[in-house]
């Protein structure tokens, strides 16, 4: 905490790097728990705790729609889901179940190789280290805001375009990311708000096909899980289960 | 403490998914318990989420996926919830059937 007070005082801390490491931090930290505890129940709770951190981290990113959907559909049902199953098996054998130690020493070694590896590749591009937008957007209002003084030294009026222009550069410079729940909603009826409107520009399918497949998935699979875990009732008065 | 001055990059979320991904496959190949494969995959999952939304982000590149990563991401989600009514479902009938939950007793699935 003292460290974090100086480094405020010698250069202004990125508020959004720290929340980034935080969260981050909460999602590897309970992920472990997740993949080390061997009680059922404890890794049902550390599963909540790190699906909630990785949607903070997609807050972080921008995609404020997709963050939210992971809280309701993930942590509020698929986790929900789970949780039901360990309620339903959860017998005093099954709540703990030891790993042998030679499993445990073949699956860190395949996976800390694993870690390694692709740790490395996502470090290997110098353009991913870090982000230029904020200095990129901040750069190129300072560089209007100095076009349009020159304009008016030499004694032309500022036009509305160029106003336009000046509120969506300062738009771009201090709100965060856009808000696409919309865009996404059209996307998903096969219509792209988000590029051109010109039909024979590449790409400008939606995801209606997606959208009608996942539909059909979505009930062809519930309905598959409700005949396979249903009752047997012609098994209920039998002596042998 | 400078690395908390600069702005994160797409590396940043890269390596949190690459992490959790690692975790999941850690998680599925040491649990003996069905439900801890489950969550297992759902960790695997979501680090596949964040790499599409980390390549989603105008934050991160200025050629990005768009909206196309965020689509993908929540196609993955549903997905992942179908998927896990369907295991759900099997991990019970298998419970029923065999009175375990334990998949190293499970070698001998015939139908």
């Amino acid at each position: 905490m003292i460290g974090l007070l100086a480094a405020a005082t010698e250069a202004s801390i990125n508020w959004h790097t720290v929340i980034f490491y935080v969260t981050a931090l909460v999602a590897c930290g309970f992920a472990v728990l997740v993949a080390t505890t061997n009680n059922i129940v404890r890794m049902a709770f550390a599963l909540i705790v790190c699906l909630a951190a990785a949607s903070g981290l997609l807050f972080l990113a921008g995609a404020y729609f997709v963050g939210a959907m992971q809280l309701m559909i993930y942590v509020g049902g698929t986790v929900v889901l789970l949780i039901f199953g360990v309620m339903l098996t959860a017998q005093k054998a099954f709540i703990t179940m030891q790993t042998k130690g030679g499993d445990w020493i073949l699956g860190l070694l395949v996976g800390g190789t694993l870690l390694a590896i692709l740790v490395q590749l996502a470090f290997l591009v110098p353009q991913w280290q870090s982000s230029d937008y904020q200095a990129k957007a901040d750069m190129n209002l300072a560089t209007y805001v100095d076009k349009l003084e020159q304009q008016l030294t030499e004694g032309q009026e500022i036009t509305q375009p160029q106003r336009d222009e000046l509120a969506r550069l300062e738009i771009l410079a201090t709100d965060g990311m856009p808000q696409r729940t919309g865009e996404i909603g059209l996307a998903l009826v096969g219509v792209r708000a988000d590029q051109g409107t010109r039909p024979d520009e590449k790409g400008l399918a939606g995801y209606l096909l997606p959208f009608e497949i996942v539909s059909i998935h979505l009930l062809v699979v519930l309905v598959g899980a409700a005949f396979l875990a249903r009752a047997k009732r012609h098994h209920a008065g039998g002596a042998t289960r | 403490m400078s690395f908390l001055c600069e702005p994160i990059g797409l590396s940043h979320y890269l390596a949190v998914g690459a992490f959790l991904f690692v975790t999941g496959i850690v998680c599925m190949a040491t649990k003996r318990n069905a439900l801890g494969i489950l969550m297992g995959i759902e960790l695997v999952l979501n680090g596949a989420i964040l790499n599409f939304v980390g390549f989603a982000s105008p934050y991160f590149r200025d050629e990005n996926l768009g909206l196309d990563g965020h689509m993908i991401a929540l196609f993955v989600i549903v997905l992942a919830a179908a998927e896990a009514a369907v295991a759900l479902a099997i991990a019970l009938n298998f419970y029923n059937n065999h009175a375990t939950i334990d998949v190293d007793r499970a070698n001998e699935l015939k139908g």
